[in-house]
């Protein structure tokens, strides 16, 4: 394997000699497993090694890029990027201030690639296992991953940055079928590398397989606008979706209209209500110490007291709208240019109970868990792994997975009661811009939204 | 390739080495402006191996030694599933014509002179417009080498237009958007141009909807992103096998439409996803999954096919460097003979579906959908009224696609695998604010 730190040694020395306003390289060398079960056999064991890199050259306001993984070719790669960049730009160029880096980050703690094969698959064994006793099913999934990847980042301003990460995925997900009706319950957790995290879940995995079979039988919720409690991985997700985008400045600083409804102040929801992303909290999937321009990872409110008070950036976005930058631009890969991302992004707890959320709801419907969510930046759909109606104040049976879909702006206005239970679900990845799934964290306690409308006939 | 083969020939009985070798390069607008113009190079290299009767698997980006590739494959094989078919053999393959060197002259001033005759005329159509628009070159070439003596291998080209733009009002967002993707050159950007500008028309007022069912319309878009997910779920050979499709007991059944006929084809000459052999070395073909109404066959990869006890159908797939597994080539949807004015005049009430967000989300098993109507008009009396906002929509295809009021003469490719009319159906659910 050709040693990246010799590459980028090279690097920074043809780049002293362009021409152009801003340059920089990133340099990537991962090392990833795969184990895919599908039901009772494991189909799937890969091991994959990826080496490559990029250069990124910003000429008056216009980027070229050049993606390579053979390093027989840096010249040309980078006279390509240059050239690029002459011919996209014609304006000026910006970014955002930040003092030159040069740091080796502290390593990962874990590293799933040092652990056998053998010792994963046994876990996944005693899970499928597991799964397959509990319940009477069609078919199942696991799909686990890890990797580890060392990037090197270095640019035209002297900053020179070794990063390492460590990855760990986790889905499974029980199928059972009646008739020509067929239904899935699943998990989907994460950690940055910790194996031991994802040991443990047997329970959770019997509930999932019974909670497929039961699904089966479970009357389909009546579409309409509901009261709806969400749990802390369902509100997590759609924080992720229905806030945590529009937040996102590459959206916001080339469009006049988005900035005016952007605008620092903006009242987004009640007095009770905090958004933040945080990319520096220890042990979470969506944390780093710099991003992919060199920017240190920070803690940002996004909405304090209900009032929007900031934004995510790259060294771009944050120069042309005048605020701080915030550490946010990340690439899932070398093939791709960072984009503005979220980190972990949360909801604060305040000080509900569940008991008092429930309370007051005559008909209603607490959803739980997540299978997926998307958002136009003003609609947003996810949908929930399972869901039951609420009756004068209790949860009453048990209805087939709901989609929820809303308008983020009023929706945000209609949270009414948020929980004092925080909790971060580490699961799954984001996908924005074709790259996905980038890791990140989201979290909430439960809330409370009111007319929330549900998907159904 | 054949020393990667050789050196992995000395630690397992059989092996077949897949590489992949291509460039791509869009030219990137944003926000009515050109701002990026990416080339992006890439190689990887994957090894199957089957070691004592088991399967291995590795892949690397290529410049890594490829001994440490073949260790990889070695260390997986000891847990690998149990290797219950055979590499293929030299097989006859179609000539299906996949590469146009036009492609790779289109030179980036020509890319940029189409991205900016979409924004220009989007703008011009509506001065409000915030356009995000694209011109993409991309040449690949695929190569198959394994120990029964296959050798395959294609050369592809790849030319892509796209325009997204939006319109904001206050909290009002409207976003539109088409694409067109060719393996030859594309040196007009009008009929994209023209799709755009017939959403922004139809979308120019809102018009409002109530909480009931009604006939809907789903244009070629609305087919692609409301139909297709829960229909190549349900032909795939593998969910057949696991008994997680609701098709698995209904080969040679009408369960759908008798107006209904969908082929999976990749032997369409220069269309995207066309090519001569799939990710395995096996021949592609025309592989009818529905005839008249009638599920016709399922698609299978080489593995699945060896469970079911029937022969690959072509369909194995690698999407991201993975094993292959079964997934669709490319959908082709036969037309009908009702024009799309014709369906609007047969509706008193209903709505028409361009874009509906969130419909993977739901039981994509069971072969259902709900989702956000994104972009979708209001018909009343046989015209379009305006936009939708606020709705959802819940269907099951297997509800819908039996008992079709018409099928579209309007078919088009969308997104590169898909050919497909409109589609009309008689009721949907409609929930709305």
């Amino acid at each position: 394997m050709p040693h990246i730190n010799e590459i980028a040694l090279e690097l920074k020395r043809i780049i002293a000699a362009q021409n152009a306003d801003y340059i920089e390289a990133r340099l990537e060398s991962a090392r990833s497993c795969r184990l895919g079960y599908r039901g009772r056999e494991l189909e799937t064991v890969a091991q994959s090694s990826s080496t490559g890199g990029n250069i990124r050259v910003l000429h008056r306001g216009g980027w070229g890029f050049a993606s390579f993984n053979r390093f027989d070719g840096l010249k040309t790669a980078l006279s390509r990027a240059v050239e690029s960049a002459r011919l996209a730009g014609n304006g000026s160029s910006r970014l955002a201030h930040i003092e030159p880096v040069s740091a080796v980050a502290p390593k990962p703690q874990h590293n799933p690639q040092l652990l056998s094969l053998r010792e994963k698959k046994s876990l996944l064994d005693a899970y499928n296992d597991i799964m397959w006793q509990q319940a009477p099913l069609n078919t199942s999934f696991i799909g686990y991953s890890d990797g580890y990847k060392t990037t090197l980042f270095l640019n035209s301003e002297g900053s020179f940055i070794e990063q390492s990460r460590a990855d760990i995925n986790l889905r499974i997900n029980a199928v059972a079928g009646k008739d020509s009706s067929v239904e899935q319950s699943g998990i989907s957790v994460g950690t940055t590398g910790d194996f031991n995290q994802i040991r443990g879940l047997e329970k959770d995995v019997r509930e999932i397989a019974d909670k497929a079979v039961a699904l089966l039988k479970a009357p389909r919720a009546k579409g309409g606008e509901y009261t709806v409690i969400l749990d802390p991985v369902l509100a997590g997700v759609f924080t992720h979706e229905a806030f945590g985008h529009l937040s996102e400045a590459d959206f916001v600083y080339e469009n006049e209209r988005m900035r005016e409804l952007m605008t620092l102040g903006k009242v987004f929801g009640t007095s009770r209500l905090n958004i933040v992303d945080d990319g520096t909290i220890p042990g979470l999937r969506g944390t780093y110490h710099y991003d992919d321009e060199g920017v240190g990872a920070r803690k940002t409110y996004l909405i304090r007291e209900g009032k929007l008070t900031g934004r995510l950036h790259s060294r771009e976005t944050a120069a042309i709208m005048e605020e701080e930058p915030s550490g946010n631009a990340r690439a899932i890969s070398y093939r791709h240019e960072p984009i503005v991302r979220m980190s972990n992004t949360y909801i604060e707890p305040g000080d509900a109970t569940l008991d008092e959320m429930l309370a007051g709801i005559t008909e209603g419907i607490y959803v739980k868990n997540w299978y997926g969510g998307t958002t136009s930046m003003e609609m947003f759909t996810f949908s929930g792994g399972e869901a039951y109606m609420i009756r004068n104040g209790r949860l009453e049976e048990l209805l087939k997975p709901v989609v929820l879909t809303g308008n983020v702006f009023t929706t945000l206005m209609n949270i009414d009661a948020i929980g004092s239970d925080l909790e971060m679900n580490q699961g799954g990845g984001c996908g924005k811009g074709g790259q996905s799934p980038l890791p990140v964290s989201n979290g909430s306690p439960h809330i409370r939204i009111r007319k929330c409308l549900i998907g159904g006939q | 390739m054949e020393h990667v083969l050789k050196l992995a020939l000395k630690h397992a009985e059989s092996a077949e080495v897949f590489s992949v070798v291509d460039e791509e390069i869009p030219v990137e607008f944003e926000a009515n402006k050109l701002k990026h113009i990416q080339a992006k190079q890439s190689s990887i290299v994957a090894l199957r191996i089957i070691k004592d009767g088991r399967i291995g698997y590795a892949v690397s980006t290529g410049s890594d030694e490829p001994e440490g590739l073949v260790a990889m494959a070695v260390e997986t094989a000891e847990f690998g599933m149990e290797a219950k078919y055979e590499l293929p053999y030299p097989q006859d393959y179609l000539p299906v014509q996949t590469f146009d060197p036009a492609v790779e002259r289109i030179s980036l001033e020509e890319m940029v002179r189409l991205g900016q005759a979409m924004v220009d005329a989007a703008v011009k159509a509506n001065p409000e417009i915030l356009c995000d628009a694209g011109a993409s070159k991309h040449i690949a070439s695929i190569g198959i080498l394994n120990s029964n003596g296959l050798e395959a291998h294609c050369r592809s080209s790849l030319f892509s237009l796209g325009l997204g733009g939006s319109i904001i009002r206050g909290t009002d967002m409207l976003f539109v958007g088409d694409s067109h993707y060719s393996s030859h050159p594309v040196d007009d950007a009008a009929p994209v141009i023209r799709n755009v500008l017939r959403q922004l028309e139809w979308a120019g007022s809102q018009a409002k909807i109530s909480s009931k069912t009604m006939p809907v319309i789903f244009t070629p878009h609305g087919v692609e992103n409301a139909l297709i997910a829960p229909l190549a779920s349900a032909f795939s050979g593998k969910m057949v096998l696991e008994g997680a499709s609701p098709l698995k007991n209904r080969l040679g059944q009408r369960v759908f439409d008798p107006a209904l006929s969908i082929d999976d084809d990749a032997t369409l000459d220069y269309q995207p996803a066309s090519s001569p052999f799939d990710d395995e070395g096996v021949a592609t073909r025309t592989t009818a999954l529905i005839r008249d109404g009638v599920v016709e066959n399922f698609y299978y990869d080489l593995y699945t096919a060896s469970l079911a006890g029937t022969s690959s159908t072509g369909n194995g797939n690698r999407s991201g460097g993975g094993l292959p597994g079964p997934a669709v080539n490319a959908l082709v949807v036969k037309p009908g003979t009702t024009s799309f004015e014709e369906m609007l005049a047969d509706i008193k009430e209903g709505l028409i579906i361009e874009h509906l967000m969130g419909a993977d989300q739901g039981n994509i098993l069971g072969g259902e959908f709900s989702g956000n109507v994104l972009l979708g008009y209001k018909i009343e009396n046989g015209k379009i009224t305006g936009r939708v906002k606020n709705t959802m929509v819940h269907g099951s295809v297997y509800e819908l696609l039996n008992g079709l009021a018409a099928i579209g003469n309007d078919a088009r490719w969308v997104g590169g695998s898909l050919y497909t009319p409109s589609i009309y159906c008689r009721s949907i659910a409609v929930a709305a604010e």
